[in-house]
């Protein structure tokens, strides 16, 4: 009783932080707790059928494009930008291709996005990543002043093609950040064969035409692997990281246009999901008093601390919300009292069978538990896949099912939270076993 | 005790009953694809005299121009995404506007054909993704229940609720013009997860009561097994099922086809793990038998 009580408390308390922060007016921390700058509001964050966002429209420069080539190249620069955008996190863009007449467009709407400086450089740049040695290897005693530039040095025709992976990471005497790359076995292969031939010399790496670094080899790298290093911030070297990955853009784009659009729906199709939702919450919270009692009545409190909890993690993550995402959000609300109905109708059983109710209770959640957590867990692995945590690219990489990828996954988690250890808590502290 | 597995030939009626006129329609006339999927146009117009939106509209009704979504703009511009339109429609359309405005100007702000917010790369992607889910479900059944047939039952069940689902969608998109967009896509991944999800519940039961009498006959097993969850199973769909028509009778225009096709999923996905899952189950368990006996 007293580890019971223990527990009560602290779900009290979390259930307040959670109010504080699921209010409609959010506190925002901005405070320096251990030397660590805590920046964070607690704002939902809405898509762009709800809120509107930042619309991006950017035109292909198809001058050096054949005619037949046209949409090709539009459609595979559209896909590159949809795959740097959507590593740069969990929210809804809009990505498509626009074209009329001879203008080739790509249209890109963000929603929420706070710093559109950011996010007009990660979509806009071309990235185009090449390994160029010096045409005529510099005099030992002047080289650092001859600055490499593409007509003084000759391509060994490695380029981003050749690129496997990239990341950030951080030297490990400097503590520099710098950008690691990993070769595809034929970009290893000819990295090998042109580090072999240029020992002592140098090779300068190149991005969209302009040198980024300059070393010297040292020896043969066989292995595939090699760093850029430069000067880069830890955002600079994460953004060309992200780049790299996604590949460079075939054709040129420049942006032609930035603006903030509106929503489109209005607010009238959120108040009525809304009142569907409260009126389905409703009669679910009647249904479940009616079928079990106050056992129904706990289990709907435990409910409530669901709506907490996954409110407030939507606006930690932070989670966008777009229309559907609440009709999901809704359904959710359905599903959690699943794992409460599980363990109430094995409890009613062992009533049945004559047992007094404490133990019915605790045989209850024992029996309950296995099938709770086979059924969770293939639900837990279907949203990992399809959130594809590891970006692998013969996955989805796309904000609309990785969206709804992360909010099962935290439906689920957290229902077994709350269905679990929330009712359990709920009912050794007050329910006395009334009549069968 | 109820002898649900006396009625098996029912229970593979009322399947043949849905999917056979379903899948049929699939095979034939497929889905129909949104926007989301084709992509359309995108039209932006600024009028001289502000316009109101419920006579905007007024004009798309009016009109049958096929838009998908209105934004409104600064300055009173607003930007209509619109399905596959002529030239011509897209003229027609701009005229009524006019005409709604008091015949004062309107300046055509961008007039683009738009490729679709889904393409078939990640169409393709995505279900590369729910293969692997299903294999990886599978494997988990099979291990959690030490048994291949329990995941390959779980399965089947899944495929079986998948096709209702786009066999339903097709019908409705044949017979009533309904869309699949991207809404329908999650839709289809819920289902997917909540079939199997019931479905654990009944094998977990009868793998409980297979382990207290292991010598009772599988089908007296399962009777048990199903007679004691189907009360759960009735419960917690109609929790779901109330949330859902909610969204269906008074959720507004955008989610109701979204809520359908959830409904939908939960109404073949509390069904299946019963009456196709189980069943399989038990017909494969009696093939065994039948071989060992030979």
């Amino acid at each position: 009783m007293k580890q019971t009580k223990k527990v009560f408390s602290i779900l009290v308390i979390l259930a307040i932080i959670l109010i504080i922060f699921d209010l409609p007016t959010p506190p925002a921390i901005d405070t320096t707790i251990l030397g660590v700058h805590i920046k964070k509001d607690f704002k939902t964050r809405l898509g762009l059928d709800l809120a509107g966002g930042t619309q991006l429209t950017l035109e292909a420069d198809m001058a050096k494009i054949p005619q037949a080539d046209r949409k090709d190249s539009l459609e595979s620069a559209k896909q590159v930008i949809e795959r740097r955008v959507n590593f740069f996190g969990v929210s809804e863009p809009v990505i498509q291709s626009a074209v009329s007449g001879e203008l080739h467009r790509i249209i890109v709407e963000l929603p929420g996005v706070t710093n559109t400086d950011e996010a007009i450089a990660l979509v806009g740049q071309t990235a185009q990543l090449e390994f160029r040695e010096h045409a005529k290897e510099p005099v030992a005693t002047e080289s650092g002043f001859v600055i490499p530039t593409i007509d003084n040095t000759i391509s060994v025709e490695i380029t981003g093609r050749d690129l496997k992976k990239s990341s950030l990471q951080f030297n490990s005497q400097t503590g520099e950040p710098e950008v690691g790359i990993q070769f595809t076995p034929d970009g290893a292969k000819k990295f090998a064969d042109v580090t072999k031939r240029l020992i002592g010399k140098r090779l300068a790496i190149f991005l969209d035409n302009v040198v980024v670094t300059d070393p010297t080899v040292n020896t043969e790298i066989a292995d595939g692997q090699a760093v850029i290093t430069g000067s880069f911030t830890v955002d600079a070297a994460k953004q060309l990281a992200i780049q790299l990955n996604a590949g460079a853009l075939p054709v040129p784009v420049k942006i032609v246009e930035k603006r903030t659009i509106g929503a489109t729906l209005g607010a009238d199709s959120v108040t009525k999901s809304v009142r569907a939702g409260i009126i389905g919450l409703g009669l679910v919270a009647a249904f479940m008093v009616v079928q079990y009692g106050w056992l129904g009545f706990l289990a709907d409190i435990a409910l409530l601390m669901y709506g907490l909890i996954t409110l407030f993690l939507y606006r930690f993550i932070p989670v966008t919300l777009t229309l559907p995402g609440i009709a999901g959000f809704i359904l959710s609300i359905g599903m959690a009292v699943d794992s409460n109905i599980l363990i109430f109708s094995r409890y009613k059983e062992e009533r049945r069978r004559g047992k007094p109710w404490q133990i019915a209770m605790e045989l209850g959640f024992g029996k309950a538990w296995e099938s709770i957590r086979d059924a969770n867990f293939t639900t837990i692995i279907t949203s990992i896949i399809l959130f594809n945590p590891g970006n692998w690219s013969f996955l989805p990489t796309s904000g609309l099912v990785r969206g709804f990828a992360a909010t099962l996954f935290l439906g689920v988690v957290t229902s077994l939270f709350t269905g679990i250890v929330v009712t359990r808590t709920l009912i050794r502290m007050f329910y006395r076993g009334a009549k069968q | 005790m109820i002898r649900f597995m006396k009625y098996i030939w029912v229970y593979v009626f009322i399947s043949s009953l849905v999917l056979i006129p379903g899948v049929y329609s699939l095979v034939k006339n497929g889905v129909k694809p949104s926007v989301d999927f084709t992509g359309g146009s995108i039209v932006e117009v600024k009028t001289q005299v502000p316009i109101e939106k419920s006579a905007i509209d007024e004009v798309v009704k009016d009109q049958k121009v096929p838009v998908i979504s209105i934004q409104k703009q600064d300055k009173g511009a607003y930007l209509f995404r619109m399905g596959q339109v002529s030239e011509e429609q897209i003229s027609k359309f701009i005229a009524a506007l006019k005409i709604k405005s008091g015949g004062s100007s309107i300046d055509i702000l961008r007039n683009d054909t738009i490729g679709p917010i889904l393409g078939s790369e990640l169409l393709f992607k995505s279900i590369v993704a729910a293969i692997f889910a299903v294999i990886a479900i599978l494997l988990y059944v099979a291990y959690a229940f030490k048994d291949i047939k329990s995941g390959v039952a779980a399965v089947l069940a899944l495929i079986h609720d998948v096709l209702v689902v786009f066999g339903s969608f097709s019908l409705f998109g044949y017979f009533f013009g309904i869309e699949v967009d991207t809404l329908f896509m999650t839709a289809f991944l819920t289902t997917m997860s909540f079939s199997v999800h019931d479905t654990i519940v009944i094998f977990d039961r009868i793998r409980e009561y297979r382990k207290r009498s292991p010598n009772a006959p599988f089908a007296d097993v399962i009777d048990v097994a199903l007679t004691e969850t189907m009360g759960r199973s009735l419960v917690n769909s109609f929790t779901i099922i109330f949330m859902l028509l909610a969204l269906v009778l008074i959720g507004g225009e955008t989610v109701r086809f979204f809520a359908v096709a959830l409904l939908i999923g939960t109404i073949t996905g509390t069904y299946s793990s019963p009456f196709v899952a189980t069943p399989i189950l038990l017909l494969w368990n009696k093939l065994e038998e039948k071989k060992k006996k030979h």
